[in-house]
């Protein structure tokens, strides 16, 4: 099977896929106009890229293999709880870098509770820095996101085919190789590459928990070669090596992605028959613990640490937390608008490659769109007056890439099951939109916007290089707060973030799954 | 497009209503916080100028730096204030800053002789640590012990270069040995001063890497005595941070009154317990009270501001061999 006959949203989805490659391929012209070059990459900043791909690599196979059993437990037990478990699972990714990181430590630390823990029994302690912490961290950040997204994949599964499954009896196993493993095969290589970019633009959690400079990021490379060393051409130079390094990846997960072949179903709630034995029950059990532990615990450091805060923030915080707020909902129109056209032109192609085009903006460095963008803009407008629209926009560029990621598959298997049908109604453009797509891919939807919406409250970005003193953004001001030792109060910011960012995401996927059995 | 009508809304209503001529003055992001001093100098000055003064944050002086080479001789800025002593060697070869005439009677450990930055407030770079502590006396007795400490990257963060100034003026051809033996000593390394000091006070560490005034942030704003910074032997190194006028200004008789105003009671007085950092001048009514108790080291170290490039790169090199084995 070639391109299929039918497309849905071909001009509008390549319309959005240029226009992202545009304001990428834009910024990095508004920086090589102002290069001079020098010469080519340096031994450090070699080491840097094999640094930065090895933790990358390893941080993505350890994310998205430890959450497929993890994904798969819950995905077929129903527990009190399980909701709101379902919803945490977002909060580790939307957390600012440093609010994840002090919630780490706060458990791994030299100081933590698990060497609390440790010493107590006379065992001695375990370090979190090093190249092991960095993976730990980055496990920790995409972890939930991958059991998120695989949740979704079984949640693609037509319930027809569990039924049948029960009826033959089939084992676990059986269950597996004939339903799930081909599930995976769509969905695993995508996320795969997502979390490999994710850990490719790294910076501050590599450096504070890989203990030193062993630990230099490309990231770091190109902070160092805007800030320290004022070196444009070095920097889009390393800006393209990760542009390059993503897409490669990106690439080559998807050659892997097989075409579609679940058959379609009646789109009736999901129920399992299967894995009801006893062993079976207690392996998921104990999988699940586990996995909410480790997600768990540092968030409750958080809110420990930022409960006693909350009364020592003072009221611009809240002043900053109406800003997040608008930057947040621009931000979900944007990705939104710019996601679904370019999902179903992704879906409707026979193969995935280009949603390889959606991780660019993830994986340009923020700094350098950033600087980019306000070499074009600052001789037309003072930058200052865009702070608040171009940190949306940029925040933006960074949701796309998970809401086409979320979104493609089941679109996909929306578009097998109800083809022909629709083509013999000779349904296209709003029509099929409004009464095939969209109502079928509600949850896919709120999940996207949840996502977006509160990566968007808890992102830095680019705000603090389009400074304002008028608009600042509740992450920038928890910064403030703690580069004026108010420690206590920034931790009660933080808190605040995570509730609301928490709050962003649940109404938005609680939105999208609401009425339907998740 | 409720949300873009809202956006557009709030632009317009926060833009300034001037009164008088403008003043844009370039700070890092700390200054302007409304626990810095940027709020209370911003209404001092303008009760005197008749003007409108605009403070603008931005990361830190490095950042402060980098903008200005973006925006170049275009810059709306009319004083950038933020600068320290390592950054004036690269910010003077920008070509983008005016010689001042102003002069005040300055209480520096070293004479101030700089045709085109006025330094405005300085402090000394030391370890900080809970008083409880047997701090080391220097630092071949701190990489000699089991201590933990955290230090911020001087790639990314000045306290960091300041780290790495300070063990080269000490120790020069030296200081590989001296990062030999702190190695093992170090936890890890930060971004900036905000997340070390964060990992400090989570106990992460025994010492971390600030200044010898940080002690009184927590004895005035805290009334908590309970930190104390190590006195070492071998000398401190001093960070004097400084502001300078853009040769690229509309507003030079302002931006002249504004410096003058820096280096006056009016704002000295303001610095430090906003800034937690020495006034370069000493005010009026002397130094608050609870800066009596702060350790003064009896060497200042201080690697001369044209010096600093070539020895920088020198130092970051011997920095990350030490550190990478």
């Amino acid at each position: 099977m070639a391109d299929r006959a039918f497309k849905i949203t071909p001009r509008l989805g390549a319309g959005a896929a240029g226009l992202l490659v545009a304001l990428v391929l834009l910024a990095l012209g508004g920086v090589l106009a102002r290069a001079e070059f020098g010469t080519g990459l340096r031994p450090a900043e070699w080491a840097a890229i094999r640094f930065t791909v090895l933790q990358a690599a390893l941080s993505a196979l350890l994310s998205v293999g430890l959450a497929i059993p993890v994904a798969r437990a819950l995905a077929r037990r129903r527990f009190r709880g399980r909701a709101i478990l379902v919803t945490l699972l977002g909060a580790p990714f939307i957390l600012p870098v440093i609010v994840a990181v002090f919630g780490l430590i706060a458990v791994f630390g030299r100081s933590g509770w698990i060497n609390g823990a440790l010493g107590a029994v006379g065992l001695p302690e375990v370090s979190i820095y090093g190249f092991h912490g960095v993976v730990l961290a980055h496990v920790f950040f995409n972890l939930p996101l991958v059991t998120r997204l695989l949740l979704q994949g079984w949640q693609g599964i037509p319930s027809e085919q569990f039924r049948l499954a029960a009826q033959l009896r089939l084992t676990p196993r059986a269950v597996f190789l004939t339903l799930e493993r081909p599930m995976l095969r769509q969905t695993a290589p995508g996320a795969l590459a997502l979390v490999f970019v994710i850990c490719l633009t790294s910076f501050a959690v590599a450096l504070t928990l890989g203990g030193g400079p062993r630990a230099t990021t490309v990231e770091l490379a190109i902070y160092q070669a805007f800030q320290f060393d004022f070196d444009l051409g070095r920097a889009a130079l390393l800006t393209l090596v990760q542009l390059v390094l993503a897409g490669g990846t990106a690439l080559l997960a998807m050659r892997f992605v097989p075409e579609l072949a679940v058959g379609g179903g009646l789109d009736r709630p999901l129920r399992r028959w299967d894995a009801q034995g006893g062993l079976v029950r207690l392996l998921d059990g104990v999988l699940i613990a586990l996995g909410a532990g480790f997600l768990l615990l540092p968030l409750i450091s958080v809110v420990l640490r930022g409960v006693s805060g909350l009364s020592q923030m003072p009221a611009s915080v809240y002043l900053a937390t109406g800003n997040s707020l608008m930057v947040a909902g621009l931000s979900v129109t944007l990705t939104l608008a710019l996601a679904l056209p370019m999902a179903g032109w992704i879906a409707s192609r026979s193969r995935g490659g280009v949603e390889a085009v959606g991780l660019l903006g993830l994986a340009a460095s923020p700094l350098m769109i950033g600087t980019g963008w306000f070499i074009l803009i600052n001789p037309v407008i003072s930058p200052s007056a865009l702070a608040l629209p171009v940190t949306a926009i940029v925040n933006a560029m960074m949701a796309l890439p998970f809401a086409v990621r979320v979104l493609v598959p089941p679109m996909r298997n929306l578009l097998e099951r109800f083809l022909p049908l629709t083509q013999t109604l000779g349904m296209q453009g709003w029509p099929l939109w409004r009464w095939v797509i969209l109502p079928r891919l509600r949850p896919q939807i709120g999940f996207a916007a949840g996502l977006s919406g509160a990566l968007s409250m808890g992102d830095l970005g680019v705000i603090a290089l389009f400074a304002d003193p008028e608009r600042v953004t509740l992450p920038l001001q928890m910064y403030r707060l703690m580069g004026a030792y108010r420690m206590d109060a920034a931790a009660g910011a933080a808190l605040l973030l995570l509730v609301l960012s928490l709050g962003v995401f649940w109404v938005c996927d609680k939105g999208g799954r609401w009425g339907a059995e998740a | 497009m409720k949300y873009l009508a809202f956006a557009a809304a709030t632009m317009t209503a926060t833009t300034a209503l001037a009164e008088g001529p403008e003043l844009v003055v370039y700070t890092y992001d700390s200054f302007v916080s409304e626990w810095g001093p940027g709020p209370a100098i911003e209404a001092a000055f303008e009760a005197e100028c008749a003007c409108d003064l605009n403070f603008v944050g931005m990361g830190d002086g490095a950042a402060l730096l980098a903008r200005l080479r973006l925006e170049g001789a275009r810059s709306d800025a009319d004083v950038v204030l933020g600068l320290d002593t390592s950054l004036i060697a690269a910010a003077k070869e920008t070509g983008l800053f005016a010689p001042t005439a102003v002069r005040a009677d300055y209480r520096l450990p070293i004479t101030w002789e700089d045709e085109v930055f006025v330094p405005y407030d300085w402090g000394y770079f030391a370890f900080v640590h809970d008083a409880g502590l047997e701090a080391p006396a220097n630092f071949k007795a701190l990489g000699e012990s089991d201590l933990k400490i955290v230090i911020q990257d001087p790639r990314s963060s000045t306290p960091g270069l300041g780290l790495l100034m300070w063990v080269k003026a000490a120790y020069g051809d030296d200081a590989p040995v001296i990062w030999d033996g702190l190695a093992d000593n170090i936890v890890t390394v930060t971004k900036g001063w905000s997340e070390a000091y964060g990992l400090f006070l989570e106990g992460e560490a025994d010492m971390v890497l600030s200044y010898t005034t940080s002690p009184a942030y927590h004895l005035i704003a805290e009334e908590d005595d309970s930190k104390s910074a190590a006195l070492f032997d071998e000398g401190h190194y001093m960070q004097i941070e400084v502001l300078g006028k853009l040769a690229g200004t509309d507003q030079g008789a302002l931006a002249d009154q504004f410096m003058e105003f820096m280096v006056s009671d009016a704002a000295q007085s303001v610095l430090p317990t906003t800034n937690w950092m020495y006034p370069a001048v000493i005010p009026d009514a002397g130094l608050p009270k609870g800066f009596e108790t702060l350790v003064v080291p009896e060497k200042a170290l201080l690697v001369p501001a044209a010096d600093v490039p070539a020895i920088r790169d020198e130092a970051l090199a011997e920095w990350l061999t030490a550190l990478s084995r």
